[in-house]
């Protein structure tokens, strides 16, 4: 990982809104970097902020503290044609199948999109690159002249993917693409996002709320809760590795799809709900939840902290007693 | 096991692979349709709004060629033919200076239409704009202009009409139309504000501005088209409007100046002589209540047709 | 395991009328439900899951047609042939559902006391004190936090779990012999699904309450289901006990359904099983199998003909696909999951 360039970072960046009870911290000081040709996965439930966090990379929110870095430079930094570039450089795939794309535009104007706003192909040009974006996502000439209500939630997805993908990105944020799909659907979205990074070298942040998808095509986890990193670790050791209360609860309550294992499992079942991002308590943002929390967890929040290589955790109690399972 | 299929004869391929290409696991099964084809058939269900297409466009081709057939023209007097009864000479009969009616009400609803068609887009042209920029950049801008048009609609469009034809002049259709506009934006600017504000948070227009769209493109591209299927109600809805207060203002003096026929100057003519040649004042009435029925009706069928609750 | 049907869907048939043609949601479905069991029908979204429980609580407007066939018995009684009004005595009654999205089904006007409140109303003649204790009395069962709180509520002020254990207590005040559930859990954070599920779990020793469950998430089918259907493009393509269509699934879809799911106790592969293509449009559903045209074994005959149902071993597990015809046995050898 030490060899690695980094592409965008993250430091410290708080993004809030106001909203009539308060000011709602949807992100709450975030740090991450997102390597070249890596995908992290944000993970997270409703209203912890992932797709805030998302937005804000996407310069659609301005952080109210901290920089988002992308190949070293302040994205707000950006002055005139830079801020159009910008766009060239990092695209979004979204959640919605059905609200992502125009309804009144047929198929190859929505894939053309960005190449018309860029002025990058022209003409029969044009037309050859949208067909040529369609192929790579599964689709053919034939669909170009449909509109958008004429094909299922896949395909739909497929062709957000093919939009995003005209401006030959370097890196893609992806919020929760895959969670309105069908499993089936699923599965062919996650491969094909995962052929088109070996093929293009994309990096990606994919943000999701589902743990075992994600797994499968993250290097690396980033566990989301209440506007801050719990814990970031490899794909591969977080089943296997996890320190924070949060991240174990998560993994725990994660149905397995074989009822043998299902039935003798224990579950952690955290009670109660995710409590409102709206005037945050102090101390750390789980202690209300968590059932190991102690006084230090109410006054002071925890910082992210290298527990292993690699692995950071943001916990007090982390590391200080085995808390490994399995 | 199955007792039926036990006794099938198998064909020597059956079981045979299936090859890829007789897969076709990506096929659009539904015929195309568009989003404006799939209103046509819906529009076309309501009999009401059908047939009132059907007499409107009748009446735009009567406003067409009517004048034409007559034989006469709408401002030569004949005082030999005054105050005639319709008839075989004159199909409306003719007014007190003998000029033909029928030839007088179709070049009157030349006037009429037009005067209401661009007293009605235009400012919907306008209103939409305003409205789009207001919708889109909120904030400040919106709170502006919103209090602008506040401001505005609060001072009764009367006293501008008649303010605006002080400075340009009375009389002709162009100034007719230029305030009508001035005054009639207001109104869509504001609804189209509202349905903006809706469809700004769509995912569909957050796509554009990460493709690194202008705020021109969205709102030209994706916003206002996506408005216009709701607006185009309200714009066949504010026609019998705009038709009526074409015949309004000439009724009071203000519209076009004679000898040019509009229906609003054909009722005034005609509402001297009413008692005598009722005739007269009821046909050019008749055509504005069934324009302003028609647009109404038409406006009912496609609001139907467009409601996304009705379409499935 | 000698318990008897409490409810019989046979050969059902249900198609909508659009203006492109009648959309075949269901095309002659059987299924059953026993005492004190939990049924769980798989499938995709548009494969006629919903539409088939839909049809069988009287959801679906009956009088332009929409059923074309087929039975619902209910303890020997036929719930299609019954009217609106007769149906109204069982709904919310002995039959009742929970939906996916709990914030639009409550009303946000009334407080959620009140809506547990008024199935009870309606079909006893209790009064509100009794009715009110008895809500009080279900809120406990499902262990909701301050249930004397909570009653006073409006929906918009719950949790998104919250609203989901109020629609829950809704539906168990009247103390049902079958709850239907429709996707209980998809709209909901894990953690709280995994509240739901053992929720619900716990109602069948508590209630004596049979679940047919709804999803197509095949680790809640796996946490909760005892008996799994699973339905693609209006049918169902394969039954049997939770362990057998787990452990010795016999149909392709079934493979691709399980294959497609990665499992948080596996280790990352590097391609994950995913099944190609989309599913049919049921305006015009193909010939033969439905599943064909996206099935990686499709012989020549799955064009032509339909497939019998077949038999295996163990008892009531059934497929619906030619591979498992003893002539294609015999031409081709047993075919196997490919990915095993």
């Amino acid at each position: 990982m030490a060899n690695q360039v980094p592409l965008l970072e993250l430091k410290h960046v708080k993004t809030s809104f106001k909203v009539p009870q308060g000011v709602l911290k949807a992100v709450n000081g975030v740090s991450l970097t997102i390597y070249k040709g890596e995908t992290v996965g944000l993970v997270g439930e409703s209203g912890c902020g992932k797709s805030t966090l998302g937005k804000t990379i996407l310069r659609l929110y301005r952080p109210d503290e901290g920089q988002v870095l992308y190949e070293g430079r302040d994205i707000w930094s950006y002055r005139g044609r830079e801020k159009k570039q910008y766009t060239r450089k990092v695209q979004m795939i979204f959640q919605d199948p059905y609200a992502c794309l125009d309804p009144l535009s047929v198929v190859s104007d929505i894939v053309a999109e960005g190449l018309r706003i860029h002025r990058m192909y022209e003409g029969q040009a044009l037309e050859d690159r949208v067909t040529e974006l369609l192929q790579m996502v599964g689709l053919g000439r034939e669909h170009a002249s449909r509109f958008p209500h004429e094909f299922s939630g896949g395909q739909r997805q497929r062709i957000g993917i093919a939009r995003a993908l005209s401006l030959e990105p370097e890196l893609i944020v992806c919020d929760e693409p895959i969670s309105a799909l069908d499993v089936s659907i699923q599965a062919q979205v996650v491969n094909l996002l995962k052929k088109l990074q070996k093929e293009m070298g994309l990096s990606y942040l994919f943000i999701t709320h589902d743990l075992s998808m994600v797994r499968q095509i993250s290097n690396r986890i980033a566990v989301m809760y209440l506007g801050s990193l719990v814990e970031i670790a490899d794909s591969e050791d977080i089943y296997l590795k996890h320190y924070h209360p949060y991240t174990k609860a998560l993994l725990s309550a994660i149905p397995i799809a074989d009822p043998a294992v299902e039935r003798s499992r224990r579950r952690i079942l955290l009670g109660g709900d995710v409590p409102s991002p709206v005037n945050l308590p102090k101390g750390c943002s789980f202690c209300g939840r968590c059932p190991d929390a102690c006084d230090q967890c109410r006054r002071e929040a925890p910082q992210l902290r290298e527990i292993e290589p690699g692995h950071f955790v943001a916990c007090h109690l982390a590391g200080a007693k085995k808390t490994v399972q399995k | 096991m199955n007792k039926k299929n036990d006794s099938i004869k198998f064909a020597p391929d059956d079981f045979a692979p299936l090859p890829d290409s007789e897969k076709n696991g990506e096929q659009l099964a539904r015929k195309k349709t568009s989003y404006w084809r799939d209103v046509w058939r819906n529009f076309r269900k309501n009999k009401a709004a059908m047939a009132s297409l059907v007499l409107m466009a009748l009446m735009v081709l009567l406003v067409l060629a009517g004048p034409e057939i007559s034989g006469y023209n709408y401002y030569s007097n004949d005082y030999s033919a005054v105050n005639q009864l319709p008839g075989h000479a004159h199909w409306f009969g003719t007014d007190s200076l003998g000029r033909d009616l029928w030839t007088r009400v179709w070049a009157g609803g030349r006037v009429s239409l037009l005067i209401a068609i661009l007293a009605t887009l235009i400012p919907e042209l306008i209103g939409m704009v305003v409205g789009g920029i207001s919708g889109y950049f909120g904030g400040k801008v919106d709170m502006v202009i919103m209090r602008a048009i506040d401001v505005l609609m609060g001072i009764p469009s009367l006293i501008y009409m008649i303010l605006l034809m002080i400075v340009l002049g009375s009389g002709n259709i162009a100034t007719l139309v230029i305030a009508m506009s001035i005054t009639g934006w207001m109104g869509s600017a504001r609804s189209t504000r509202g349905l903006i504000l809706q469809l700004k948070t769509r995912e569909f227009v957050t796509a554009s501005e990460t493709l690194g769209a202008s705020p021109a493109w969205v709102i030209a591209r994706r916003l206002i088209p996506n408005t216009l299927g709701i607006r185009v109600v309200g714009i066949t809805m504010s026609l019998p409007s705009a038709i009526f207060y074409e015949a309004f203002l000439s009724y009071i003096g203000l519209g076009v100046t004679p000898p040019t026929p509009s229906w609003g100057q054909l009722v005034k003519a005609a509402g001297e002589v009413f008692r005598y040649y009722p005739y007269q004042f009821l046909i050019p009435c008749a055509c504005v209540a069934l324009t302003m029925l028609c647009f109404n009706l038409i406006g009912d069928g496609l609001r139907d047709a467009l409601d996304p609750r009705l379409r499935s | 395991m000698e318990n008897r049907k409490l409810l019989e869907v046979k050969d059902l048939v249900v198609h909508f009328d659009t203006f492109q043609g009648a959309v075949q949601a269901v095309r002659g479905v059987s299924w059953y439900l026993k005492e004190k069991e939990t049924v769980a029908i798989v499938g995709e979204s548009g494969c006629g899951k919903t539409v088939s429980i839909q049809t069988v609580i009287g959801l679906n407007p009956r009088k332009n047609g929409s059923v074309r066939g087929g039975e619902v018995l209910f303890e020997g009684k036929d719930l299609l042939a019954l009217t609106q009004k007769e149906m109204r005595e069982y709904q919310g009654n002995q039959l009742s559902i929970i939906f996916q999205d709990p914030f639009t089904f409550l009303n946000p006007t009334m407080t959620v006391g009140e809506q547990i409140m008024e199935p009870y109303l309606l079909h006893s003649r209790a009064s509100r004190q009794e009715a009110r204790a008895r809500a009080l009395e279900i809120l406990r069962l499902i262990s909701l936090p301050n249930p004397e709180e909570t009653m006073k509520r409006y929906p918009h002020q719950l949790s998104g779990g919250m609203r989901q254990r109020v629609m829950v207590a809704m539906a168990l005040i009247c103390d049902p012999k079958i709850l239907f559930a429709d996707e209980p859990t998809t709209a909901l954070d894990v953690t709280i699904q995994a509240q739901i599920m053992e929720l619900m779990n716990g109602l069948k020793e508590k209630l004596n309450t049979s679940i047919v469950l709804i999803t197509h998430d095949m680790g809640v089918v796996a946490n909760m289901a005892e008996r799994i259907y699973v339905m693609y493009a209006g049918k169902i393509v394969e039954h049997g006990d939770a362990e057998t269509v787990f452990h010795h699934p016999k149909h392709p879809y079934t493979w691709g359904l399980l294959g497609s799911v990665p499992r948080l106790d596996e280790r990352i592969q590097s391609e994950l099983y995913s099944i190609p293509g989309t599913p049919p449009d049921l305006i015009a559903p193909p010939k033969g199998c439905a599943f064909a045209a996206r099935c990686r074994y499709a012989k020549q005959i799955c064009r032509k003909c339909e497939p019998p149902r077949i038999g295996f071993e163990e008892p009531e597990h059934y497929a619906y696909c030619w591979l498992n015809h003893p002539e294609c046995i015999r031409r081709n050898g047993v075919t196997v999951r490919e990915e095993e």
